[in-house]
């Protein structure tokens, strides 16, 4: 028996014109989380798809328990005891939980059909694995929220009895609450012997999670090291391979904001929030907090028009507005940048000039006709601006990396020069690089005196880029802190309305 | 020459290629091809399909589609025809007949955008009700005796040629700009190509997919009466099948049942091709019975070549932009 359970020596990747991994190493002990980081395009992906037997490395070797493996398909590396768990969620959300765990393995009976009561039995066995035997296994996964969706991918994975479980940014749709449920779930899998390999761009969850870690950096091996033994800067020093300074930037000192650009008093929908009111100066930043469920994207889509409001005023510049669509938010110089960039944000087929342009087809067009120029010209000033690597312009932003298709969708949103600017999640998916630069963007972009209110959940990320912070409960604002000097226990005691419990990512 | 690689990327190019080699060909196979008689012959058999492929096409960027033309070209050919037999002026026949069109597509429309129901059930219910109120109106009978003035809108020529033919050319060449080019239409792509995104794009989408449905009833009602006047008659069973014919010229042409890629000019050449294929199979004397099976496999042709070099290249064209299922390949099944 082999210490490590899972080894991968020298790998090494190409395809056509990238070598995309280039001799890669890693170890991974029986019974412990390993964490794998490194920027968008450092080869995680490419590593776990070789790993899966879905890419063939071409050369370098993989041993499971100290023997040396070959898979020669994704069904052959769950065969070894593999498994993984996408980012994407890949359930079937109209099919009950039994079903989705089992997906393709239902127990059958002696003629083939399935066996629904050995199924339900099954599936309560594995709840029980989370302690949610409360959950009815013959319900749609639809039904359930996004943390117990992601319990049913898991379960989903594992069902499979393997020895190596890989999670992809298994948080990424998750609270922090949720996070943590998550973590210690993780913990259960680890304590019963199963190696999880842990992949996230939240570096801090690292150090909550993981006891060893690999960096990778540019499709090569960095270094990797116990996590006891290591601190945040000396992992991004080493994914960036550069120190990066403090990525939030300097907050500018309140006297430099203007005057109260948007106002809203008394913002309510029912069953969506009830008691909304904020205010927010031109330059200004302010951070929108709370639990997912406190109500704040719904905030602000009713402000953009984009849902219906029930009752409340809005002031622009001191001018009572109601836009009553996207359209007219717009045309008031109101822009909403979505937190879910791939299935409402861009246009994922088109290439990056289409997606600029999606939003101000007016101002790049000379009479009714679309100007090509003009959007060319455009989409060209973005790609520079936001230093989007692109490759050739043609492509669909579909190819591009998350922090680049990030970064694509606030430039299609800062190019209609917003007076009000509302950013839900800016940096989800999003790697440490991309993130330091967005960050720039949005401060630039204040500084030219637009109003910017920025939903997360990422509280690191409230704390640095906010001037003011609103926390939102139940769909009410709790309450408002000055970015300078408020602390992730005082925003978590206001969002969670008790005394904080130390519960969080950030 | 990367003006030339953008070119020959674009579809239009490739079916305009496939064309010129099946007119090429041709003409050295058959003597007679080439001739007015048998070029007119074929241009006005697919000025029919053409005309309602227009509407069809920016319906179908948009990410719709419809069943139920061939049935509004039996229905409003009915219509129309109904008024001027009970002695309703032409003129005003002929736009009621329009407007009877536009009026089955807003039915579409309402139904596809406002009550959320799927396009292919909600046109192919429309496609039943519209053939079943023709048959209804007209008792099953086909209706003839039109004024001269009617017949003119698919009998009179200019320099030679049908009006049929010059109606549907006016038309792709409009509408090939408008939808290139025009603001308004462009919105469409976006709808197709992301709907959710396009709401918060600011764009009007159900608006705009309502819109799309009416002019393609709208086309249909103008193919309708442009066909019962060439004929001479309205029959009931006119415009059966066509919606097929048109959906696969559409979708040679490049566009996809997904929405957000497609041009008219695409379109045409679909039609186009299809025609020319057909009409050589008949110079060349190949059974008749052959025609469908050919149709059917340069529309899977079409789409497999099209698959393979979107796998390989990207569209660089302003409109079509291609179409990389990336996620799906790094997706073990």
């Amino acid at each position: 028996m082999s210490d490590y359970i899972l080894e991968a020596r020298d790998i090494t990747k190409t395809f056509p014109g990238v070598r995309a991994l280039d001799g890669v190493n890693l170890r991974v002990k029986r019974g412990e989380t390993h964490a794998v980081v490194g920027e968008n395009g450092a080869g995680k992906s490419t590593l776990m798809l070789v790993l899966t037997g879905v890419h063939r490395q071409d050369s370098g070797s993989i041993l499971l328990d100290g023997k040396p493996v070959h898979f020669s398909s994704y069904q052959d590396a769950v065969r070894h005891g593999i498994a993984i768990v996408y980012q994407d969620l890949s359930i079937v959300p109209s099919l009950s939980v039994a079903e989705n765990i089992f997906a393709n393995r239902q127990p059958v009976n002696g003629l083939g059909f399935i066996d629904h009561k050995e199924l339900v039995r099954k599936t309560r066995e594995a709840l029980a694995l989370f302690d949610l035997q409360q959950i009815d296994p013959m319900i749609p996964v639809k039904s359930l929220g996004h943390a117990l969706q992601q319990v049913v991918e898991i379960l989903k994975a594992i069902s499979t009895d393997p020895s190596v479980l890989i999670l992809d940014e298994p948080t990424s749709s998750l609270t922090d609450v949720e996070a943590a449920q998550l973590f210690l779930n993780i913990r259960r899998l680890t304590a019963r012997g199963i190696a999880c390999l842990y992949i996230s761009h939240h570096l801090s969850e690292i150090f909550e999670i993981a006891k060893t870690v690999t960096i990778l950096r540019d499709g090569r091996f960095v270094c990797d090291a116990e996590v006891k033994d290591i601190d945040e800067d000396f992992l991004v020093s080493n994914m960036v391979g550069r120190k990066i300074a403090d990525i939030y930037g300097e907050r500018p000192a309140a006297e430099t904001f203007g005057p109260v650009r948007f106002e809203a008093r008394g913002l309510r929908r029912e069953g969506a929030f009830s008691d909304v009111s904020l205010s927010v100066r031109a330059g200004e930043i302010i951070g929108l907090s709370g639990l997912v469920g406190a109500g704040r994207t719904e905030v602000g889509r009713a402000i953009f028009g984009a849902d219906p409001l029930g009752a409340g005023t809005m002031f622009l510049d001191g001018n009572r507005i109601s836009p009553r669509s996207p359209h007219e938010a717009i045309g008031l110089g109101i822009g909403y940048l979505t937190e879910d960039r791939k299935t409402e944000g861009l246009y994922l087929d088109f290439p990056i000039r289409m997606n600029i342009a999606s939003n101000r087809l007016e101002r790049l067009s000379r009479g009714p006709f679309v100007s090509e120029s003009r959007v060319k010209e455009a989409a060209e000033r973005a790609v520079r601006d936001y230093r989007i690597a692109s490759g050739a312009g043609g492509k669909p932003v579909r190819t591009l990396s998350g922090g680049n298709q990030q970064k694509v969708l606030l430039g299609v949103w800062i190019g209609i020069e917003p007076r009000l600017l509302i950013v839900d999640e800016p940096t989800r998916g999003v790697d440490v690089g991309a993130r330091s630069e967005i960050y720039a963007f949005l401060r630039a972009l204040a500084a030219k005196g637009t109003a910017i209110i920025m939903i997360s959940s990422d509280l690191t990320e409230i704390l640095g880029l906010s001037d003011r912070i609103y926390v939102m409960r139940s769909g009410n604002i709790v309450g408002e802190l000055e970015g300078r000097g408020a602390t992730e226990q005082g925003v978590i005691s206001l969002a969670t309305g008790a005394a904080a419990g130390g519960v969080g990512k950030g | 020459m990367n003006w030339l690689k953008r070119v020959t990327r674009q579809r239009e190019f490739m079916i305009a290629a496939i064309v010129a080699a099946v007119f090429i060909g041709m003409s050295f196979a058959s003597p007679y091809f080439l001739s007015s008689g048998n070029i007119l012959a074929l241009l006005l058999g697919l000025s029919i399909e053409a005309i309602i492929a227009i509407a069809m096409t920016n319906l179908m960027v948009s990410g719709g589609f419809d069943m139920s033309v061939g049935s509004i070209v039996a229905f409003t050919g009915a219509a129309t025809a109904m008024l001027m037999v009970k002695g309703v002026p032409v003129v005003i026949s002929v736009i009621a007949g329009l407007a009877i069109g536009g009026a089955a597509g807003l039915f579409n429309g309402f139904i596809v955008a406002k009550i959320g129901v799927n396009p292919f059930v909600t046109t192919l219910s429309s496609l039943s009700i519209f053939r079943g109120l023709t048959l209804i109106i007209t008792g099953g009978k086909n209706i003839t005796g039109f004024a001269d003035s009617f017949k003119a809108i698919g009998q009179a020529s200019l320099f030679g040629i049908q009006t049929p033919i010059i109606i549907a050319f006016v038309l792709i060449v409009i509408g090939d700009i408008m939808l290139r080019h025009f603001r308004f239409f462009r919105r469409n792509y976006y709808i197709g190509g992301n709907e959710r995104a396009a709401r918060l794009s600011g764009i009007p989408v159900d608006r705009m997919k309502m819109l799309a449905y009416v002019l393609t009833g709208l086309f249909a009602g103008l193919a309708g009466i442009v066909m019962a006047a060439r004929l001479g008659a309205a029959s009931v069973t006119a415009g059966t099948g066509l919606e097929l014919r048109v959906m696969t010229a559409v979708i040679i042409g490049g566009a996809s049942l997904q929405g957000g890629e497609g041009t008219v000019l695409g379109a045409f050449l679909g039609s186009l091709l299809m025609a020319l294929i057909t009409n050589a199979l008949t110079l060349l004397g190949v059974d008749v019975y052959w025609q469908t099976f050919v149709i059917g496999a340069t529309l899977l042709a079409s789409v497999l070549v099209d698959q393979a070099g979107k796998k390989r290249t990207q569209a660089a064209v302003p409109l079509t932009a291609g179409r990389v299922d990336a996620d799906a390949q790094k997706r073990p099944s």
